[in-house]
C-alpha cells in the first residue's frame, strides 16, 4: 500500500515537530503531578479526564488544521506522483493522528505505569485516542473545505469551542426553557452530538460516579445501562471519525489544488 | 508520435475564466516553452495535466490515453513545482528514499543531476535548512530521476545560480535528444531563445500562438524574440 509509505515520513516528520514535543511533556508533566499529588489514582484519573477532555480535542484540531495548510505544496508534490488522491488524504490522516496519539501515550501512559498502571488509566488513554482521531479528523476536513489558511483556523477553534465549551451552556439553557417536558430523549440525541461530551460519559460510566456524571450521563446510565451505555457510547464516537473523513475525502477528491 | 494532446480545455476558478478552449498537440523530442503574462493560465494548465486541477470541460491525452480520474500516467510524468516543501523534518535522503519507494521503478535511474548539483553532500540536511535554490535543485533531480517521458518544469531556472541552471538546460537538450518531451514555463527569454523548438503563448486563458520561435518573429516583424513577446503581450492589453 503506498499509503504506509507516506505515512511513514509524516510520522516521523511530525513527530519532531517541537509543538508535538511540548504538547507530550505538558500532558506528561500534568499527569505525572496528579498522580504524585493523590493517592488514590482513580480520584487522579478523574482529574486527569477533565484535563484531557479539553486539552486533546485542541490540540488535535489546531494542529491538524496548520499541518494540512503547511503541507498544501507536499501534497501537491505527491499528486504528481503515480499516487490516488485518496492514498494521500489517509496518509496524512493517519500520519498526524497516529502521531499525536503517541505523545498521549508518552505524556499519560508513562505516568500512569509509574504510579501502578490500572484498566482505568488504560480506558483514559483509550478516550484520549479516541478524541485525537475524532478531533483530527474535523481538522482535516476543515482545512479541505477551505482553501483560505484563516478562515480553516477560524472554522477548527469555532468548531472546539462550541464542542468543548458552548456546548455546556446550550444543553442547560435547553433544559432550563423545557423544564417541563419530559426531556431524556432530547438529551440523548443532544449528547450523540459532542464527541467531548460523549467521552466524558464514558469514563464516568465506567468509574460509577453518578454524582459527577451531570444530566446527559445520567440519563445514559437509566436508559441504556452500564454495558449497552459504554458500547453505544463506544460506537457513537467511533461514527464521529468516520462522518468528516468521509465527507472530507469526497471533497478532496474533487477539488482543485 | 503525439506524447500530449489537449482537446478544448476549458477550466474556471469561480466563474473567472483560467482556460479558454484551449487545444494542443506535443510530440515527442520536443522542448516546449509555455510563455504568458501573469495570471495568463500557465500554471492552470500545467496543474490541469497532473491532474492537481480538475477541467471543466476537454480532455487530455498522455500517450494517447485519455486520463479521467485515473493516476496511473504520471509514471510517465516528471514534475518540477515552482516551490516545493517537503515536510520541514524530514531528511534529503529521505525525501529521495520516500519518491523511490513510492514510485517503485523498475528501470535505471537517471542520477546525473543528483550526482551534478552534489546533493550527496547535503544528503544528511533537513529540508527546512536548505535555501530555495537548494532545494529547486531537489527537485530538478526528483523530476529527472525515473527516466520520464514527459518533463513538466514550471520556471525550472527562476531560483537556480548560474552554474546550476547550466547544467540544467544541458540536461534538457540532451532529454530532447532522448526522444523526451519537455515543457517549461518560463519568463525568461533567454530560456526561450536557448532551449525553446516551440512556443506556447497563452494570454488571459486563450491560447494565442503555437508554433516555432521562428514563427513568431516573422508574425509580429521582429527580429528579436524578447521584442515580439512584448508585441504580442501588447496586442491582448498587457505589459
Amino acid at each position: 500500500m503506498v499509503t504506509f509509505k507516506v505515512l511513514k515520513y509524516v510520522v516521523y516528520d511530525v513527530l519532531r515537530s517541537r509543538m508535538v514535543i511540548a504538547y507530550a511533556l505538558l500532558l506528561f508533566i500534568f499527569s505525572y503531578a496528579l498522580f504524585y499529588l493523590e493517592s488514590d489514582p482513580s480520584k487522579s484519573v478523574l482529574s486527569l479526564l477533565n484535563i484531557i477532555l479539553l486539552l486533546v480535542p485542541l490540540v488535535s484540531i489546531i494542529f491538524g488544521t496548520i499541518h494540512f495548510y503547511n503541507s498544501k505544496e507536499f501534497i501537491e508534490m505527491l499528486l504528481a506522483q503515480p499516487m490516488s488522491r485518496r492514498s494521500i488524504f489517509f496518509s496524512e490522516f493517519f500520519g498526524l493522528s497516529m502521531s499525536l496519539t503517541v505523545a498521549l501515550l508518552f505524556g499519560v501512559g508513562i505516568p500512569a505505569i509509574v504510579f501502578g498502571f490500572n484498566s482505568n488509566s488504560l480506558f483514559l488513554i483509550l478516550i484520549g485516542t479516541l478524541l485525537t482521531f475524532i478531533f483530527v479528523a474535523i481538522s482535516i476536513w476543515s482545512a479541505v473545505i477551505t482553501n483560505d489558511k484563516a478562515k480553516g483556523i477560524g472554522i477548527s477553534l469555532l468548531l472546539w469551542f462550541y464542542f468543548a465549551i458552548l456546548y455546556d451552556g446550550i444543553v442547560l439553557l435547553i433544559l432550563f426553557y423545557f423544564s417541563d417536558y419530559p426531556m431524556e430523549k432530547v438529551m440523548m440525541t443532544l449528547t450523540a452530538l459532542n464527541p467531548i461530551d460523549l467521552g466524558r460519559i464514558l469514563m464516568l460510566l465506567r468509574l460509577d460516579v453518578s454524582a459527577l456524571m451531570g444530566y446527559t450521563g445520567a440519563v445514559f446510565q437509566k436508559f441504556l445501562g452500564t454495558s449497552s451505555g459504554t458500547i453505544t457510547a463506544l460506537s457513537l464516537l467511533i461514527l464521529w471519525f468516520i462522518a468528516p473523513l468521509y465527507f472530507g475525502n469526497r471533497f478532496f477528491g474533487k477539488k482543485d489544488l | 508520435m503525439s506524447k500530449l494532446r489537449v482537446d478544448h480545455l476549458s477550466k474556471s476558478f469561480k466563474s473567472l475564466p483560467a482556460l479558454k478552449d484551449v487545444s494542443a498537440d506535443f510530440g515527442e523530442g520536443e522542448v516546449v516553452c509555455l510563455i504568458g503574462p501573469n495570471g495568463s493560465g500557465k500554471t492552470t494548465f500545467i496543474k490541469s495535466i497532473l491532474g492537481l486541477v480538475i477541467p471543466d470541460a476537454g480532455e487530455i491525452f498522455v500517450s494517447n490515453h485519455l486520463i479521467d480520474g485515473s493516476w496511473n500516467y504520471r509514471r510517465g510524468i516528471g514534475y518540477m513545482p515552482q516551490i516545493n516543501r517537503f515536510p520541514d523534518n524530514i531528511k534529503v535522503r529521505q525525501v529521495f528514499e520516500m519518491i523511490k519507494d513510492i514510485r517503485r521503478h523498475r528501470g535505471e535511474l537517471d542520477e546525473q543531476l543528483y550526482s551534478e548539483f552534489q546533493l550527496n553532500n547535503i544528503a544528511e540536511k533537513r529540508m527546512s535548512t536548505l535555501s530555495g535554490g537548494m532545494r529547486q535543485k531537489v527537485n530538478a533531480a526528483l523530476s529527472f530521476l525515473f527516466n520520464p517521458d514527459i518533463l513538466i518544469l514550471d520556471e525550472p531556472t527562476a531560483g537556480l545560480d548560474p552554474a546550476a541552471s547550466e547544467l540544467l538546460k544541458e540536461k534538457i537538450i540532451s532529454s530532447r535528444a532522448n526522444e523526451k518531451l519537455i515543457l517549461i514555463t518560463t519568463h525568461n527569454m533567454n530560456d526561450v531563445d536557448e532551449l525553446a523548438d516551440k512556443v506556447m503563448l497563452l494570454t488571459d486563458g486563450s491560447l494565442k500562438f503555437f508554433g516555432s520561435p521562428a514563427e513568431l518573429k516573422s508574425q509580429t516583424q521582429t527580429e528579436k524574440l524578447s521584442s515580439a513577446l512584448i508585441k504580442a503581450y501588447a496586442e491582448n492589453g498587457h505589459v
